[in-house]
């Protein structure tokens, strides 16, 4: 491992700064939970690590029912999935920071972290995705907003430009009628990585049927992807199995897994069917709840 | 529950070194510093095969802060010797080119320089530095691929060795091994019922906790001291001073507390070379290994290819079987077949049988011991055939296994005739646990049951037990403490002196201090080191005697010993404790001392018991209920022997479900993490329910068997029986992964 400065700016201005001066020698450290491992494994080399939650505004968590969520990049995990109210109205994203890691893990590793990590098999992405969110940047060029379903680029790369980073993560309201689920397969039941991950998002009308839905999928692409068609085949249907399962059938046609040790690329399309079937279900229930 | 003759086994006193393990004072190999410690770090191959050509080290040398930079070149010549280990024996030319590649690399890993330097950075930093120039060969890593005629050649002076007889042309088949009894052929005529499949099974590692480290000192006058994580400090010794060309008395070997062996710390990887970096650099120097390198470079246990094929009699008695198994033997001729071919049978009266065992060398990490080596591969196979038979046989699987178990006068394949065994004693323990006659009910949901049973081993063990001023005892013996064995130890004295376990501070010796000791492997520590704590004990008890007649003034004759350990003689008496204070004060002190090398082996045998549950859409095991059955002759300290069954069947859970290494389309290991090397968590076991029968052991003096091994045994076939029971697809394959089961399920439909 190579030898790195570190510094810890308390403003997103003293952030930009120091980031732009250093481009792409610089990394940005959050929770940290992946990139102490990439350097000190060689994965990524920094010449200075710029820790980023001494800066107030990533600490942030806020919901409003005109605004939505506004998720601080540095929040972690565990701040999430035992704040009941926010659980209870984003169960997907609930969901997914559960399972990431330990709960030592989940008091470090970041919502932001995990998305700028842009891991095909990330957790919190698909159910991000599935939820509509939506990256809050500040770079030396001043903000932008980045839909979460265009950010990850390939694996491990993102959409930011030297300099930028991720301020907050915003997510849509949520009202009664609307629920979602992340699930993720995986051999073991811990410690482990998602072979497939899938989110599911669904609204319902009034009468019952479906009015919105938003699928997403992990670990079976170069990034995460959101399953358009098959979420705009759910719109006005009726929320059952034999519409899950041709919604599940229409997102298969949209993966290009690989075969590797955690999987193969057939096995890894049949999960996706199952899985969507799974989200669906436990979206919908959610939704009805 | 019997009443037992016993004051100290069979109970549970804390264990001696309890307090500094879980204070984290224990001391193991990465915790021991010296003044001016050097660090050291190991350049290893990419290529899993690959002519060396040249390799430039001066850039590495002129790296600041640098101290050595060894390469194969700085390792002597070692000619094709066998060193005998105990447990197993080693060529010494393969065990250093092993630890140091020479002029090729064999596998991914391969060790091909090291550095030694003020600290870890500028080691790995300096070693990336040295210019290795390959010459690629074409690489194997699959058995069956590496037997062919035209395979790539690993080494062109390996003759098969075919029974005894050197074959003409080189070939990777390192060993042809061939065992037979009865006539096979008419053994199968005679058969109302024959079933016959091929298995295959995975690479596996041991995944002890502890990483392989070492602390080397070479010190001025030729000693070399050696502080590290061993199995067998007296083989480590041995290993390392073969390899350095020194004699045996030039190595001292301090084995520190262990994180786990399991087979895998017996061979010696970074000891030479720590100790050729601490002589060039005239400092001591420690390497401790990353997981990466435990991994890609240390001893896995053999893949296998096997295909067996069993006849029976309508009433389900066995006939004659018939094995040809083939074990991957990773970069140099491995041993683990010899076991494999003497296992695949061994649980069954069978009249007739043959077995073909193949020793193949591919482009693979070495491989090595795993907990009863070789024995669970064939398990898989013959116990699921066991069940097949059964169920063509419309025959419970308990009662097929209790019709043809071993007892004691059956003759194995390869030869020994048992003699007191337990194997039927554990089968009925099954058949009358409640596991066993609690209904398994809901969907998806199967039941299976497997034996197993591995040798158990004997060897060489010394011991030493000095008395202090109060009676109390240390106890200085030779085997390194994996599994409580100095608990086990202390309580085998502390029975046969009359006095407490907590009386006896038990120590494990370095080389210079205790009388040389085999390998702590074969299940053997509780049964030989405690034979030979007991023998010191008996000789501490005799010395007293001829003391206590001084005192009483009587005939050592007239002095006797009570079985509470109590002397008596003209008309007086003492405890322990009481004389061993007396005779302090008024004389030389008091040593104990013995050496022992028992040849019997121990003969241990389960059974075990699983129900699972398979996911239909996705092919996951989950483990609902465990139970696992075993003799162990007499348990010492039963929840040490609870703990080796435990942790053994989880050792067998993980080889059944998920564990296996993954190499791409160029042959390079892909998954060397604990993340993608998916061994069980807490998560991913029930508890697991125990029942310990005792049916002794006429060669120990307290009745133990090794515990430590059978237990690996049976979880694979035993869980691949439930995976049947619950969804009518037989898997011959391990891991039995969920894509796998999720593919034999689709094929079975």
């Amino acid at each position: 491992m190579k030898d790195f400065q570190y510094a810890a700016p308390t403003t997103i201005q003293d952030a930009t700064s120091l980031l732009t001066e250093h481009g792409s020698g610089a990394r940005i450290l959050a929770g940290g939970t992946d990139i102490i491992v990439q350097l000190r494994e060689g994965l990524r080399e920094a010449d200075i690590v710029v820790d980023i939650k001494k800066i107030p505004e990533l600490s942030d968590c806020q919901y409003s029912d005109v605004s939505g969520l506004y998720l601080g990049a540095a929040v972690a995990c565990c701040d999430i999935y035992e704040n009941a109210d926010l659980a209870g109205r984003y169960g997907a994203l609930a969901d997914s920071t559960h399972i990431i890691g330990g709960w030592q893990i989940q008091s470090r590793a970041s919502v932001g972290g995990n998305l700028c990590n842009a891991s095909p098999a990330a957790d919190t992405i698909p159910a991000l995705i599935a939820l509509n969110a939506e990256a809050q940047v500040t770079g030396p060029a001043g903000q932008r907003t980045i839909a979460v379903a265009a950010f990850c680029k390939g694996p491990g790369k993102n959409a930011l430009v030297d300099g930028e980073f991720v301020v907050a993560i915003k997510i849509p309201p949520q009202s009664a009628n609307m629920g979602s689920a992340y699930q993720r397969f995986i051999p073991r039941n811990e410690m482990d990585i998602a072979v497939v991950g899938v989110g599911s998002w669904i609204e319902l009308d009034t009468v019952g049927n479906i009015a919105n839905a938003r699928l997403s999928l992990g670990a079976v692409a170069a990034t995460p992807l959101f399953a358009e068609e098959a979420s705009q085949f759910l719109v006005g249907k009726e929320p059952n199995d034999d519409n899950f399962a041709l919604a599940a059938e229409l997102a298969k046609q949209i993966v290009t897994p690989i075969t590797d040790m955690r999987g193969t690329a057939q096995y890894r399309t049949h999960l996706v069917g199952v899985l969507v079937k799974r989200t669906l279900t436990t979206a919908l229930a959610r939704a009805q709840a | 529950m019997a009443t037992t003759p016993y004051r100290v086994i069979g109970t549970r006193p804390v264990r001696h070194d309890g307090a500094d393990k879980v204070t984290g004072k224990a001391v193991y190999t990465a915790d021991f510093k010296l003044p001016g410690l050097q660090a050291g770090f190991i350049l290893r191959s990419p290529h899993p095969h690959a002519k060396i050509l040249s390799i430039d080290t001066s850039a590495a040398e002129a790296t600041a802060g640098v101290s050595a930079v060894v390469t194969g070149a700085d390792f002597p010549n070692v000619k094709n010797k066998i060193a005998h280990l105990g447990e197993g024996s080693v060529n010494l030319a393969h065990l250093s080119a092993n630890c140091m590649a020479k002029d090729k690399v064999l596998y991914k890993g391969h060790a091909v320089a090291a550095v030694s330097a003020t600290n870890a950075h500028i080691a790995e930093e300096a070693a990336a530095k040295i210019i290795v120039e390959y010459e690629m060969l074409p690489s194997v890593t699959d058995i069956i691929e590496a037997m062919a005629t035209d395979a790539p050649l690993l080494h062109a002076d390996l003759f098969t060795d075919d029974l005894g007889l050197k074959a003409d042309t080189a070939s990777n088949v390192a060993v042809h091994l061939h065992f037979e009894k009865g006539d096979v052929a008419t053994g199968f005529e005679q058969a109302d019922v024959v079933v016959e499949a091929e298995f295959k099974t995975a690479t596996v590692h041991q995944g002890y906790i502890e990483p392989h480290a070492i602390v080397a000192d070479y010190n001025e006058d030729g000693r070399v001291r050696l502080w590290t994580s061993t199995q067998g400090s007296f083989t480590c010794r041995q290993q390392t001073a073969e390899i350095l060309q020194i004699g045996v008395g030039d190595v001292l070997v301090t084995p520190c507390e262990i994180g786990g062996g399991f087979g895998g710390k017996i061979a010696v990887y970074l000891e030479p070379t720590a100790a050729i970096l601490s002589k060039k650099s005239g400092r001591p120097v420690s390497i401790r290994m990353p997981r990466t390198d435990v991994f890609e470079a240390t001893g896995p246990t053999p893949a296998s290819f096997m295909r067996v094929k069993v006849g029976a009699k309508n009433d389900g008695t066995l006939l004659a079987g018939e094995a040809w198994i083939a074990y991957d033997a990773g970069a140099f001729p491995s041993g683990v077949i010899g076991p494999g071919c003497m296992c695949v049978f061994s649980c069954y009266d069978i009249e007739h049988a043959v077995v073909d065992g193949y020793d193949v060398c591919v482009n693979k990490p070495h491989t090595k011991a795993y907990r009863a080596p070789g024995a669970t591969q064939v398990a898989f196979a013959m116990e699921q055939l066991m069940d097949e038979l059964a169920e063509q046989l419309n025959i419970c699987p308990l009662e097929i296994r209790m019709k043809n178990a071993v007892k004691e006068g059956s003759r194995r394949v390869d030869g020994p005739v048992y003699p007191q065994i337990g194997f039927v004693e554990c089968l009925e323990a099954l058949r009358d646990s409640d596991h066993w006659n609690s209904p398994l009910e809901g969907d998806n949901r199967g039941r299976g049951i497997a034996g197993g049973f591995w040798f158990g081993c004997g060897l060489k063990s010394s011991a030493a037990c000095s008395v202090n001023a109060d009676g109390t005892i240390n106890l200085l013996e030779g085997s390194t403490d994996i599994g409580g064995s100095r608990a086990s130890l202390a309580m085998q004295l502390a029975e046969t002196l009359g006095i407490e376990s907590s009386d006896i501070n038990p120590m494990v010796g370095d080389t210079d201090s205790v009388g040389y000791t085999d390998v702590t492997g074969g299940s053997r520590v509780t049964f030989a080191t405690g034979l030979a704590a007991y023998e010191a004990g008996r000789d501490l008890q005799s010395q007293m005697k001829v003391r206590a007649a001084e005192l009483w003034e009587c005939e050592t004759s007239e002095v006797s010993i009570g079985d509470d350990g109590t002397f008596s003689g003209n008309g007086k008496t003492a405890g322990f404790k009481d004389l061993a204070s007396q005779l302090f004060s008024g004389g030389a002190a008091l040593v104990g001392r013995a050496t022992v090398a028992p040849e019997c082996p121990t003969n241990g045998f389960g059974a075990h018991i699983v129900d699972v549950e398979v996911d239909p859409d996705t092919g996951k095991v989950t483990i609902l209920r465990y139970t696992v059955i075993q003799d162990a002759g007499k348990a010492i300290h039963p929840s040490y022997v609870e703990g080796q069954l435990q942790g053994g069947a989880v050792q067998g859970i993980g080889w059944a479900l998920n564990e296996e290494y993954f190499f791409n389309d160029d042959d390079q290991m892909t998954n060397a993490s604990f993340l993608d090397y998916r061994m069980p968590t807490m998560l991913d076991v029930p508890m697991i329910d125990t029942i310990i029968v005792e049916t002794g052991n006429a060669d120990h003096p307290y009745g133990v068997r090794g515990v430590g091994e059978p237990p690996i045994i049976p979880p694979p076939p035993a869980i691949g029986n439930a995976i049947y029971n619950a969804t009518q697809t037989r898997m011959r394959e391990l891991p039995m992964s969920p894509p796998k089961v999720w593919l034999a399920m689709q094929s079975s439909d």
